[in-house]
């Protein structure tokens, strides 16, 4: 209770941090747009006929969904979490009667408004450059999409959190992330739909958490789902949040038993 | 905790075989402090002092033993608990950097649960104490150290705290602001009855805020008592300075104590408690005194040769020279 009380304060003071840095936003923006570059790559290889149900028009909405996906769902508590555990900072959180996974909750969600001002025009343009036959035509496809952003926001803030409280236990637990981004960036349809994989490989994002943070949400927008299909993965998605939300508040609270409160 | 010698062949070794050491930052403790009292914890680096604080803002967690802190548990870091305390260190802090502090003040009030008019009343009043003014509204990164202390300390008080523990809290800081920081902490303890526990190595703060203290050194508790009592222990002999007209030699000064320091017109002498009267009035009776102060060693020395005690004794414990690295 307490702490539902105190969210809005810490999502206004989260959103004025946002403001604050939000040169290194754009720069963080800048480097999220690789899947952009490639379009042309893509359209010229769909340029003769479709690849794997892939036209020109359906490559284009793919990424620009993608892309304002990922200006949506995008997490870097890690990074904070290991740099306050190896400076002592942490401790100024655990100071306060509030558990610190909701300081950084509420740190990446409120930045969600201004990361979607720079996204905006990204949408005009997808908008603009494809026809609506590329998204979703059903409405009850459209109520899943806040759902689906949501747990793909989720998934990606308690890994992030886990590999960050894996820091109690390493000198430098950024390194896991590493390995958690490149398991995304090829299993999440990130940089190549995951239709698009060989046949032999396209089920085993199925059974990880990467899809469900990414392609997911965007075949949810560009209607590349029946109703049945979409209510399943996201019902998977679901899972993977229920069981990384455990998995991270278990490491967490482990983890603290070892903090050193390094630095004096 | 993992120990191993410098050089390249030292690193490739500890890749295979780790040399671990167990030390004991804080070793049987004990002592209790009771509600609106102000005790300085001092020990020389390394002593366990921040770690003791840790232990007793819950941040870090005891191997063994037990610790209660206004009744509650503080490793448990219940709600009720974290209310009550704060732990502020001088070379820590909880301000948002790139944020004014008012933007901290506004969260702890959020945090805290603090009510609007009890908030706004008391971030007035310790804003006016320590003379913040506007401060409070400029980004925190562009702040000098001394007004970002100053501001940690409000954000530290909003919820009135009722344990306050203070790591270093007036390090760095240039004289006046020092001062204007211990007046503000005694005011706040005895405006508010809160129990106060500080770490310092300015002396002075100490002396100026705490008439008990406690000292540990490698983790052992190794006084409590009051301050008196300490210098009395420790140096209880007392410095007699004298200012005099015209030459005085020494063979006439040496009678009266041990010489510390001289200048021309001024000799500081070191005097045992039991012959101080007879040393002042012989200086009156032999010497062309014009002014003359008698006063406690200083807590620095009095400090200095504690540590020094308590080394040698742990050398001779380990049968090695006191000057031999520990």
């Amino acid at each position: 209770m307490r702490t539902l009380r105190t969210l809005p304060a810490l999502f206004k003071v989260g959103f004025v941090s946002a403001l604050a840095y939000r040169a290194e936003f754009l720069v963080w923006m800048l480097t999220s747009t690789l899947p952009l570059i490639m379009l042309p790559l893509w359209h010229a290889v769909a340029e003769q006929a479709p690849l794997a149900g892939f036209s020109q028009g359906r490559f284009t909405a793919y990424f620009f969904t993608g892309f304002i996906v990922r200006q949506l769902v995008g997490n870097w508590a890690s990074w904070t979490i290991n740099y306050e555990v190896r400076s002592g900072a942490l401790s100024q959180r655990l100071l306060r009667p509030i558990h610190p996974i909701w300081f950084y909750a509420t740190e990446s969600l409120a930045s969600i408004p201004l990361r979607s001002a720079f996204a905006f025009p990204a949408a005009v343009i997808a908008l603009l450059v494809t026809d609506t036959s590329n998204l979703a035509h059903d409405a009850r496809l459209w109520a899943m999409v806040p759902v689906a952003i949501f747990g793909a926001w989720a998934i990606g803030f308690f890994a992030h959190v886990a590999i960050g409280a894996l820091s109690l236990w390493m000198h430098q637990s950024i390194k896991v992330v590493e390995i958690w981004s490149a398991g995304f960036f090829v299993f999440s349809g990130y940089l190549v739909p995951i239709a698009v994989f060989p046949r032999w490989l396209q089920s085993s994002p199925h059974w990880m958490p990467f899809e469900y943070m990414h392609g997911f949400p965007i075949d949810l927008i560009t209607g590349a789902l029946s109703v049945e299909q979409a209510t399943r993965s996201l019902g998977a998605q679901w899972c993977w949040v229920g069981i990384l939300g455990l998995v991270t508040v278990a490491l967490w609270d482990r983890g603290l038993r070892r903090y050193g409160a390094f630095g004096g | 905790m993992h120990e191993r010698t410098a050089g390249l062949a030292a690193s490739l070794r500890s890749v295979f075989r780790r040399e671990h050491k167990l030390v004991k930052a804080v070793d049987g403790v004990t002592f209790s402090i009771a509600r609106g009292e102000r005790v300085g914890f001092l020990g020389p680096n390394g002593a366990g002092k921040t770690t003791t604080l840790k232990m007793l803002t819950g941040l870090l967690h005891p191997t063994s033993g037990t610790i209660d802190v206004a009744g509650h548990v503080p490793q448990r870091r219940e709600a009720a608990f974290l209310d009550q305390i704060m732990l502020v260190m001088g070379q820590k802090q909880q301000l948002i950097w790139d944020l004014p502090p008012a933007d901290t003040f506004e969260l702890n009030r959020a945090v805290y649960r603090v009510p609007r008019d009890r908030y706004d009343a008391t971030v007035n009043e310790l804003t006016e104490l320590l003379e913040l003014g506007d401060l409070v509204k400029k980004p925190t990164r562009e702040l000098s150290l001394g007004e970002r202390m100053k501001c940690e300390l409000v954000a530290a008080l909003i919820h009135q705290p009722k344990v306050l523990f203070l790591d270093e809290p007036t390090i760095g800081l240039d004289v006046s602001t020092q001062v204007k920081v211990r007046d503000f902490i005694r005011s706040y303890n005895e405006r508010y009855g809160a129990t106060l526990m500080l770490t310092s190595h300015y002396m002075d703060d100490v002396a100026a805020l705490c008439p008990r203290v406690i000292v540990i050194d490698k983790g052992r508790l190794t006084f409590d008592g009051s301050l008196d009592e300490l210098v009395r222990n420790v140096r209880p002999e007392k410095r007699l300075t004298l200012h005099f007209r015209g030459d005085v030699g020494d063979d006439a000064l040496s009678p009266l104590g041990q010489i510390i320091e001289r200048s021309e017109g001024q000799v500081v002498l070191q005097v045992a408690q039991s012959e101080l009267a007879a040393a002042v009035s012989r200086a009156l009776a032999t010497l062309d005194v014009v002014d003359l102060t008698v006063e406690a060693a200083p807590l620095e020395e009095v400090m200095s040769e504690l540590f020094t005690r308590g080394r040698a004794a742990r050398a001779r414990e380990a049968g090695r020279e006191p000057d031999e690295a520990e």
